[in-house]
């Protein structure tokens, strides 16, 4: 039962910075939020794999080759934290499984748009992981216990994921004129995109305000934006790499670096499923999904016969 | 959390000792049709950067918990025992320098 006096004595617990455990009394709401977001977290990591997983087979030499293999697998991990700790709601993992595949659960939209040069997975470790990480390093003190400890445990490892695409971005940009070019077109495509990664503006975020409260979140879609923008302005300086925004400003009142109007037109029409790759990657998670029933069954069968074994000897 | 359910391979606990001479601490769960895979998929999910040097798993609905709403009751024994604590006793200045 909900009555105000339980609500109460949990808002005083997350007042008070206390985590929430699972077995924890908590109210349904806060449940179904976190639902929502974590699983929602955990799907854009797995759907993730698929733009970088595209560069694999033509990584540029063996290094950038295992680089980018154990990125892709770290990715898959990142989802299997985020999995797990969802599921310690009291949800199934195939049920989770199943909203993503077949029902309305939705995933980050910087995954429905097109790698299409090697470029791109430079930008995406730089700009992608770069945002990611600090919208995890943020999670990473959560009020729910297990999203929180999940989230500590992907940031240890996004870092490495940001710091391969700079790298090898500050290379190209260091290099011919035609590598010069490729990367800094890249960054024109990934630049906005990667903005819009931390949501609508705060005026325009229906669920903002709860999940601060309860302290799911510790900090706004925008002030967690601006922290990129003042960092990425310094990095891209640093490699002689342009942002496309003219309106790039430093605030000498704020202290912050002030950016241009985001094309938010384009972030709903992809939110809404029209980006350009949005049917595509669905249309691959099935796939994989539908593809690997024979080896899930094979491998019950197998656990089944084992256990019947040992019964028998025993 | 049913076993054996065709779409779902039962849920383990996965438990990862970081050095020799830790103990074992609880780092999630993972999905596996038998022990053999959970072990493997443990490694494979919480221990690519050498973060184990031993791991354990064992199945979610083998584990029994305490309830946080029997926390207080539960743990409350130990409440009024103060003389387990070295604190309560007093020891000669002397020797409590030394020491």
């Amino acid at each position: 039962m909900e009555n105000q006096e339980k609500l109460d004595e949990f808002q005083a617990r997350i007042d008070a910075g206390e985590k929430i455990e699972p077995k924890d009394w908590m109210p349904e709401r806060y449940r179904q939020q976190l639902i929502r977001m974590m699983s929602q977290h955990a799907h854009s990591e797995i759907v993730g794999m698929l733009p970088e997983g595209n560069w694999i087979e033509r990584a540029p030499s063996l290094k950038r080759k295992l680089v980018l293999l154990a990125k892709v697998q770290d990715e898959a991990g990142h989802g299997l934290y985020l999995y797990s700790a969802t599921e310690t709601l009291g949800i199934d993992r195939s049920e989770l499984v199943d909203q993503y595949l077949y029902g309305s659960a939705k995933y980050s939209s910087i995954f429905n748009y097109p790698t299409m040069t090697y470029a791109d997975i430079c930008a995406i470790g730089w700009l992608v992981d770069g945002a990611a990480i600090v919208n995890q390093t943020m999670l990473a003190r959560s009020s729910y216990g297990p999203y929180s400890r999940a989230n500590v445990r992907i940031c240890k490892e996004e870092s490495f994921h940001k710091k391969q695409g700079y790298e090898m971005l500050a290379k190209m940009a260091d290099g011919t004129p035609e590598q010069q070019k490729m990367a800094q077109d890249s960054v024109n495509r990934w630049w906005w995109p990667s903005l819009m990664m931390f949501g609508p503006h705060d005026s325009d975020s229906p669920n903002s305000a709860e999940l601060i409260k309860w302290q799911v979140k510790l900090k706004t879609n925008d002030e967690l934006r601006q922290h990129f923008v003042d960092r990425m302005v310094m990095e891209a300086e640093a490699i002689g790499m342009e942002l496309p925004d003219p309106d790039l400003e430093y605030n000498e009142e704020t202290g912050h670096w002030d950016f241009g109007d985001i094309p938010w037109d384009e972030f709903w029409n992809v939110v809404k499923g029209n980006g350009v790759m949005n049917r595509k990657r669905i249309k691959d998670r099935r796939a994989a999904h539908e593809n690997g029933e024979w080896v899930r069954e094979a491998a019950n069968a197998y656990a089944r016969k084992k256990k019947l074994q040992q019964e028998k000897a025993s | 959390m049913t076993d054996n359910n065709n779409d779902n391979w039962p849920l383990w606990e996965v438990f990862t000792q970081p050095k020799s001479g830790k103990p074992h601490e609880h780092a999630g769960s993972v999905h596996a049709a038998d022990k053999e895979m959970a072990l493997q998929n443990a490694r494979d999910t919480y221990a690519r950067r050498n973060e184990g040097v031993s791991i354990w798993v064992v199945k979610s609905k083998h584990i029994t918990a305490s309830t946080p709403e029997d926390m207080g009751p539960f743990f409350d024994p130990a409440n009024d025992k103060p003389y387990r604590h070295p604190q309560f006793y007093s020891v000669p200045r002397a020797v409590k320098k030394r020491s």
